[in-house]
C-alpha cells in the first residue's frame, strides 16, 4: 500500500551553529524580499525603493550621522529588551518608559535651567533613569505579586504615559513663546547635550549606550544576577527549586530595564529637540522597533548595538523614500512588521525541521 | 444640562461603534484563548481598504464588505504563526499590527484629501425617531451603528446559549479537555480570529466611510489598542463590551468638551487604560478569575502532547 | 463481553469481562495496568493480540471509536471545564441541539442521576463541586455518549471515605443493570469491597484473575508485590548517628487544596537510609516538597539538626544543609544550559564562585571538570547544553550536584525511573556512599526493588499517611505490600527518639 505523505514539523534536538548565527541574517532577506513583492503588488519598483534607502541611510554623510541618530534610542532601549526578554517578561510598554524618562528629564531642566551643565546634564540622566525604571517596575510587581499579565498592563502603561506628556505639553508646561504648538519652552543650554560636529549625534548618549551595552553583556554572562535571570526565564520551576525569588530578579530587571528606555528618552529631549514635545515627535515608535532590535540580535546586548544601527538605518532610509517616492512614513512600520514576522518564522526554523513523512496507511 | 448629556450620548455612540465593532471581534478571538494584539493593523486595513472601494466603485456595502475580509485575510497570517506555527502570540501580534499600518499607508496614499462622495444614509427608525428630542438624538444613526448594537445580543447569544459558542469557550479554558472530546481546536481558533479580524475590518470601515469620512495615515490613532483594553475591561462579555465602547468612546469624544469645565482632557483620556489594570488586578485572585477572569488557556499555543 | 489478550509493554495479557460484572484490575505502578486501558480506549494500540467486543473482534484507534463502540474512561485527573456548568461539560464536543445545546441534556442527566444514584446539579459550575460530584459528571459524561463498558482509572484517589461509599453504590447499581466496569486500583480494601471478579497485573503480566469471593488480601497482596527474594546489594553495617530530620505530625495540602499530608511523623539520622515505598499519589511528592520550602505547611513542625526549620523558603533549606533530587528531573534542571551551569544551580551565591556579584568562570569550569571525571558523566564538554545528554547522564550530573556539596540531608525522589540498569547501579552506590559519608538520606520511590536495596529503616505512605515504619531487616514483603494497599497498618508508630 502507499503511503500518504504528510507534512510534519518536529522538533530539533540540536541547532548547528551556523544555522544560529545565520538565521537572523536568512530571515532579514527574506523579509525584504517579501516587501519587494508587496511593493512591485502596490506599483512601486522595489530595486529603485531599496537603491533609495540604502542610499539615504548609507550613502552620505549626513545620512549616515542621521542613521546614527536614531540608532542611538534604538540601542538604549534594545539593550534593555533584551535584558527583559531573557527573564521572559515581555515588556511591551518600553514606549511608555521612555516618554516617562524625557518627561522627568525635561521637569528638571525646565526647574533648573541655571545649574551648570555638568551638573544639570548628569542629573537629567539619573532622573530620566529613575523615571523610566518606576514607570517600568509597576508592571513586574503587578506580575510578581498578582500574576497580572504583563504585556497588557505594560502596555496600558504606555497609553498613560502618552497622555501624561500631552496633558504637560499643552498643558502646564506649555512653553509661553511657542504660539499655541505643543511644545515645551526650549531647554536651556545647560540642558543640552552636545552634538558631534555638525551632525545631530549627541554622542554622550551614544557613548553611554555603548557602555551599557557591554555592561549589560557583562551582567547577563558573567553575573551572579545574570545567571539567575536566565535561570528565571529558561525555567522557571528550576529557578523556584533553587531558591531564587522570582519577585527581586523580575524587579530588578525591569528597573533596569525600564530605566534604559527612560535614559533614550532623556537622549531625545536633550540631544534632538532641546524640549518636551507630544509624543510621536519625541519618539516614532521608538519603544517597539526596540522590540525587533533585541530580537533580532536573539537577546544579546552586544548584537543589539548591531541591530539598532541596521533598524535605524532603515528609519532613515524610510524617510528618505518618502520624500524621492513620495511614499507615506507609515512605510517603515511595513519593514519593520515584516522583518518582525520573519524573525520570528526563523527562530521556528532553528527550533524545529519540517520533514515529509510517509504515514502508512492500512 | 439634561441637553448636554443628551448631546454626549449622541456623540458618543458614534465614536464608540469602532470599539464596539473592534471589541466584539476581539472577545471572540480571545475567547477562543488566541491573544490578537494585531487588532489595531486589522482596522486600518479596513479602514483603507473602505475608503478605497467606496471611492472607486461608489458602493459603500461593498466597501465596508470588502473592508472587513481585508481584515479577516490579515488575521489569518496571525493565526497561522500563532495557531499553526506557534510562535510568540505577542510578538506574532505586534508585527501584524506594523504590516497592518504599513500596507495601509501605502495603499491609503492617493487618497488623502480625497473627499467621500457617497456615504449611508442615516437610517430613521419609524416611530421612535419621531419623538420629539430623543427622536432626532438617539433614532436616525446610520445603519452601521445599528448592525453594531443587534450584534451584540446575537453574540452574546451565540456565545453562551449555542453549540457552537461552547465549543468556543472550552476551547479557550480547557483545549485538552475540548480535544478528547472530539472538538477541533485548530478549527475553532483559525474561525475565532478570522472572525475577529472580520469585525475588525468593519470598525476601521465604520471610521473611513462614516465617522470621519476621509482617510488620513494611522486614521484609526490607537483606536486598535483600546479594543485591547476594552476586551479586559468588558470581561470578555458582549453585553459589557457595548457599556464598554460607549464609555470609552464617550471619554475620547467629551475629552476636549469637557475642558471648559476644568477637566483635563488628557487626564480623563487615561482612565480607560487606568481601569482596564485595576479589572486585570481585581481579577487576578483565583476565585474572581472563575468568574470574571481571561479564557484560563489564552496565549497559550496548544499541542496535543 | 470483552476480551483482550494482548501485548503489552512486556507480556502477554489475557484480559475478559463481562456484562453486569466490576471487574478490578489491581496492581502497583508500572504494572500495565492503565496502559491496558490506554488500549482499549483508543489511546494506544496493541502491537499484538486482539481485543473483542461482544465477540467481534474490533479495532480501536482512538477515543472517539472506543466511545462509538460503548466505552467510557474516567480518566484519574478528570476532564473537566471548570468554569462551565455540569450540564454544559455533559454535551461538549456532541453533535446535537445548535441552540440550548445543555437544555436537552438536562432530562437524559436526571435521568441517569435517578436511575444511578448520581446525584449532581445540572446547573453547578464544576470549580464549586467537591472531587466526588466532579467525578460524578465524569461518568454522566461517560453514560451520555452511550458507554456500556466503564472504565475508572483510580477512582477513589480524590475521594472522601464518604464518597467513596457513594462510588460503590452507584457502581454497583451501574453493573446491575447490565453494564460492564473495570476498576483500576492499588487499594485493597476496595478490591474486596466492590469487585466481582480482580485480575492482579505485575511487571506487565498477568498474575492471576480470581472470582473476589475466592481469595482474600493477604494473597492478593502477594500476587501484587510477588518476589520472595529481593536482589542485595552487600551494605556495610553503618552505626547511625546524630538524627538530622525530624518530622512532626506535619500536614499540608495539595495542588487543589485538599489535605495531602494528614499528621506524618518520621526521624532520619546521620547515616541511614530511610525509604519511603508507596504507590505514587498518596502524598510522597507533597512530603518532599514541605521539606525543602516548596509547599507551605498547615500544621506540625520540621526540625534540620535540631534547628526548627518548619516553612522556611528552599534557599534557607538549602543552606541547612538539605539537598534535593526531585523527581520531575526538569524541576531540578535547565536543559537549555550548559552541564557547568546546571551544576552551580545551587551552589552559584558562594564565595568560591566567584565574589561579590561576579562569577569565577575559571572556577566553575575547574568545579565542572571535577564533578565530571568525578562522577563520570559521559559529555562532549562541560559547555554542552544539558539537554543534548543522555538520561542517565542527566541524572548523574544531577545527582553529582547534589551529593557533591556534602548534605546533611540528601532527599531523593525517584532516581532512578527511566534508567537502564548500569545507571540504576552506579546510582545506588552513590547513595549508598553518602550514607557512609554520614549523610541521612530519605528515599521515595515506587520500585520496591530499590527501597529494600537500600533502606536501613521502610516507612509506607497511604493516603498521607505513614502505615508503618519498619527495619529492613525485619521487614516482611507481604506486610509492606498490604501496608501499601491500605489494608494493614501498624500498631506502634516507631520514631527514632
Amino acid at each position: 500500500m502507499r503511503g500518504i505523505p504528510t507534512i510534519e514539523v518536529e522538533k530539533r534536538l540540536t541547532t548547528p551553529r551556523w544555522l544560529q548565527f545565520l538565521a537572523p541574517f536568512i530571515s532579514l532577506i527574506l523579509a525584504l524580499l517579501a516587501i519587494g513583492i508587496i511593493f512591485q503588488a502596490l506599483g512601486v519598483d522595489p530595486i529603485f525603493a531599496y537603491g533609495k534607502i540604502f542610499q539615504g541611510a548609507f550613502g552620505s554623510i549626513y545620512g549616515l550621522s542621521e542613521t546614527v541618530v536614531k540608532s542611538i534610542p534604538l540601542m538604549l532601549t534594545g539593550v534593555g529588551l533584551s535584558l527583559a526578554f531573557r527573564a521572559r517578561f515581555w515588556n511591551i510598554g518600553a514606549e511608555g518608559q521612555l516618554l516617562v524618562g524625557a518627561t522627568c528629564a525635561t521637569g528638571l531642566a525646565l526647574a533648573y535651567p541655571d545649574w551648570p551643565k555638568l551638573v544639570l546634564l548628569p542629573m537629567m540622566f539619573i532622573v530620566g533613569f529613575l523615571g523610566g525604571a518606576l514607570w517600568g517596575l509597576i508592571p513586574a510587581l503587578l506580575k510578581a505579586r498578582w500574576r497580572v499579565n504583563e504585556v497588557i498592563t505594560s502596555l496600558m502603561m504606555v497609553y498613560i504615559a502618552s497622555n501624561l506628556v500631552n496633558h504637560l505639553v499643552y498643558g502646564p508646561w506649555k512653553g509661553p513663546e511657542e504660539m499655541g504648538f505643543p511644545y515645551t519652552s526650549k531647554f536651556s543650554d545647560a540642558a543640552q547635550l552636545p552634538r558631534l560636529a555638525w551632525t545631530r549625534i549627541h554622542y554622550p548618549t551614544l557613548i553611554l549606550a555603548f557602555l551599557l551595552a557591554v555592561v549589560i553583556y557583562i551582567l547577563i554572562k558573567q553575573t551572579k544576577l545574570g545567571y539567575e535571570i536566565r535561570v528565571t526565564g529558561e525555567n522557571p520551576a528550576a529557578a523556584r527549586y533553587a531558591g531564587m525569588s522570582y519577585l527581586k530578579t523580575v524587579v530588578l530587571v525591569m528597573i533596569l530595564s525600564g530605566g534604559l528606555a527612560g535614559l533614550a528618552g532623556v537622549g531625545e529631549v536633550a540631544g534632538i529637540h532641546f524640549r518636551l514635545r507630544y509624543p510621536g515627535g519625541i519618539s516614532p515608535g521608538y519603544g517597539f522597533t526596540a522590540i525587533i532590535v533585541a530580537w533580532l540580535a536573539r537577546l544579546n546586548p552586544l548584537g543589539a548595538v548591531l541591530t539598532s544601527f541596521l533598524l535605524g538605518g532603515l528609519l532613515v532610509g524610510g524617510d528618505a523614500i518618502q520624500i524621492s517616492l513620495g511614499l507615506p512614513s507609515a512605510t517603515i512600520f511595513l519593514f519593520n512588521g515584516m522583518i518582525l514576522l520573519f524573525v520570528l518564522g526563523g527562530d521556528l526554523f532553528t527550533c524545529y525541521r519540517i520533514r515529509v513523512k510517509r504515514r502508512m496507511t492500512n | 444640562m439634561v441637553q448636554f448629556i443628551l448631546l454626549a450620548l449622541r456623540a458618543a455612540i458614534p465614536a464608540g461603534t469602532p470599539l464596539l465593532f473592534g471589541t466584539l471581534g476581539e472577545v471572540y478571538t480571545e475567547r477562543s484563548g488566541v491573544l490578537n494584539l494585531g487588532v489595531e493593523g486589522l482596522m486600518i486595513m479596513g479602514s483603507v481598504t473602505a475608503f478605497g472601494v467606496a471611492y472607486t466603485t461608489g458602493n459603500v456595502w461593498l466597501a465596508v464588505l470588502m473592508a472587513a475580509l481585508a481584515g479577516g485575510l490579515l488575521a489569518l497570517l496571525h493565526a497561522f504563526a500563532s495557531i499553526t506555527l506557534k510562535v510568540n502570540q505577542v510578538v506574532s501580534g505586534l508585527a501584524i499590527t506594523m504590516i497592518g499600518l504599513g500596507v495601509s499607508g501605502i495603499m491609503g496614499k492617493q487618497y488623502i484629501g480625497k473627499p467621500l462622495g457617497v456615504g449611508f444614509a442615516a437610517l430613521e427608525i419609524p416611530i421612535l425617531s419621531d419623538l420629539p428630542i430623543l427622536g432626532s438624538l438617539l433614532f436616525q444613526f446610520d445603519p452601521l451603528v445599528y448592525i453594531s448594537i443587534l450584534l451584540v445580543p446575537a453574540l452574546w447569544f451565540v456565545l453562551y446559549r449555542t453549540r457552537w459558542g461552547l465549543s468556543l469557550r472550552s476551547v479557550g479554558e480547557n483545549p485538552a479537555t475540548a480535544d478528547t472530546l472530539g472538538v477541533n481546536i485548530v478549527v475553532v481558533r483559525y474561525l475565532a480570529v478570522f472572525f475577529g479580524g472580520l469585525l475588525a475590518g468593519m470598525g476601521g470601515a465604520y471610521l473611513s466611510v462614516v465617522y470621519a469620512p476621509s482617510w488620513i495615515e494611522g486614521m484609526t490613532a490607537g483606536v486598535g489598542w483600546i479594543v485591547i483594553a476594552l476586551t479586559i475591561f468588558a470581561m470578555w462579555d458582549p453585553l459589557r463590551a457595548l457599556l464598554g465602547a460607549y464609555l470609552f468612546g464617550g471619554v475620547r469624544v467629551l475629552q476636549y468638551r469637557l475642558q471648559p469645565l476644568g477637566i483635563s482632557p488628557n487626564l480623563l483620556a487615561m482612565l480607560p487604560f487606568i481601569f482596564t489594570i485595576l479589572v486585570l488586578m481585581a481579577s487576578a485572585g483565583e476565585v474572581m478569575r472563575k468568574r470574571i477572569g481571561a479564557p484560563a488557556a489564552l496565549m497559550q499555543p496548544y499541542s496535543r502532547e | 463481553m470483552k476480551r483482550f489478550p494482548g501485548v503489552l509493554a512486556n507480556d502477554c495479557v489475557d484480559f475478559e469481562a463481562r456484562p453486569g460484572e466490576i471487574h478490578a484490575l489491581l496492581g502497583e505502578n508500572g504494572a500495565g495496568k492503565t496502559t491496558l486501558m490506554k488500549i482499549l480506549y483508543g489511546i494506544y494500540q496493541p502491537d499484538e493480540g486482539d481485543i473483542l467486543i461482544r465477540g467481534s473482534q474490533v479495532s480501536i484507534q482512538s477515543p472517539r471509536e472506543a466511545i462509538e463502540l460503548g466505552i467510557g474512561m474516567v480518566h484519574q485527573h478528570f476532564m473537566l471545564v471548570p468554569t462551565h456548568t455540569v450540564s454544559e461539560n455533559i454535551v461538549l464536543g456532541l453533535r446535537g441541539k445548535f441552540f440550548f445545546p445543555e437544555q436537552a441534556a438536562r432530562q437524559r442527566i436526571k435521568e441517569f442521576s435517578d436511575k444511578y444514584n448520581l446525584i449532581v446539579d445540572p446547573e453547578a459550575r464544576i470549580w464549586q463541586l467537591s472531587a466526588g460530584e466532579q467525578q460524578r459528571v465524569e461518568i454522566i459524561k461517560a453514560l451520555y455518549r452511550g458507554a456500556q463498558i466503564l472504565i475508572l482509572d483510580e477512582p477513589t484517589s480524590m475521594l472522601t471515605p464518604g464518597e467513596v461509599e457513594d462510588l460503590f453504590v452507584i457502581v454497583r447499581r451501574m453493573a446491575d443493570e447490565g453494564n460492564t466496569i473495570i476498576f483500576i486500583t492499588h487499594k485493597l480494601d476496595e478490591v474486596m469491597a466492590v469487585s466481582d471478579r480482580v485480575t492482579v497485573l505485575r511487571q506487565g503480566r498477568v498474575e492471576a484473575t480470581l472470582k473476589t469471593t475466592d481469595t482474600n488480601k493477604r494473597d492478593l497482596a502477594r500476587l501484587m508485590v510477588g518476589r520472595e527474594v529481593l536482589f542485595r546489594i552487600e551494605k556495610e553495617g553503618v552505626q547511625a548517628g546524630d538524627e538530622v530530620l525530624r518530622i512532626e505530625d506535619v500536614h499540608a495540602l495539595n495542588d487543589k487544596g485538599l489535605p495531602a499530608i494528614k499528621g506524618v511523623s518520621l526521624a532520619v539520622a546521620q547515616g541511614e537510609i530511610v525509604g519511603i515505598a508507596g504507590v505514587a499519589g498518596n502524598g510522597q511528592r507533597e512530603l518532599v516538597e514541605t521539606l525543602v520550602g516548596l509547599r507551605p505547611i498547615e500544621g506540625g513542625r520540621i526540625l534540620v539538626k535540631g534547628q526548627e526549620v518548619t516553612g522556611w523558603p528552599p534557599r534557607a533549606m538549602i543552606e541547612q544543609g538539605v539537598y534535593y533530587v526531585p523527581g520531575e528531573r526538569l524541576t531540578g534542571l535547565v536543559p537549555e544550559m550548559s552541564v557547568a551551569e546546571n551544576f552551580i544551580l545551587k551552589t552559584y551565591r558562594d564565595q568560591r564562585f566567584g565574589n561579590g556579584p561576579f562569577l569565577d568562570a575559571q572556577e566553575i569550569d575547574k568545579h565542572a571538570e571535577e564533578l565530571i571525571s568525578e562522577y563520570g558523566v559521559i559529555t562532549p564538554s562541560r559547555d554542552t547544553p544539558l539537554k543534548l545528554l543522555s538520561g542517565g547522564n542527566i541524572q548523574r550530573v544531577m545527582l553529582a550536584r547534589e551529593t557533591s556539596g556534602e548534605p546533611a540531608l540528601l532527599i531523593a525522589a525517584h532516581p532512578t525511573s527511566g534508567l537502564d540498569v548500569g545507571a540504576i547501579e552506579y546510582i545506588w552506590q552513590l547513595l549508598l556512599a553518602e550514607r557512609e559519608r554520614g549523610a541521612a538520606v530519605l528515599l521515595v520511590s515506587e520500585d520496591l526493588d530499590e527501597v529494600f536495596t537500600l533502606s536501613d529503616r521502610i516507612a509506607v505512605m497511604f493516603e498521607g499517611e505513614f502505615m508503618g515504619v519498619v527495619s529492613a531487616n525485619d521487614a516482611d514483603l507481604e506486610e509492606i505490600g498490604l501496608m501499601m494497599a491500605g489494608v494493614y497498618r501498624r500498631p506502634e508508630q516507631e520514631v527514632l527518639a
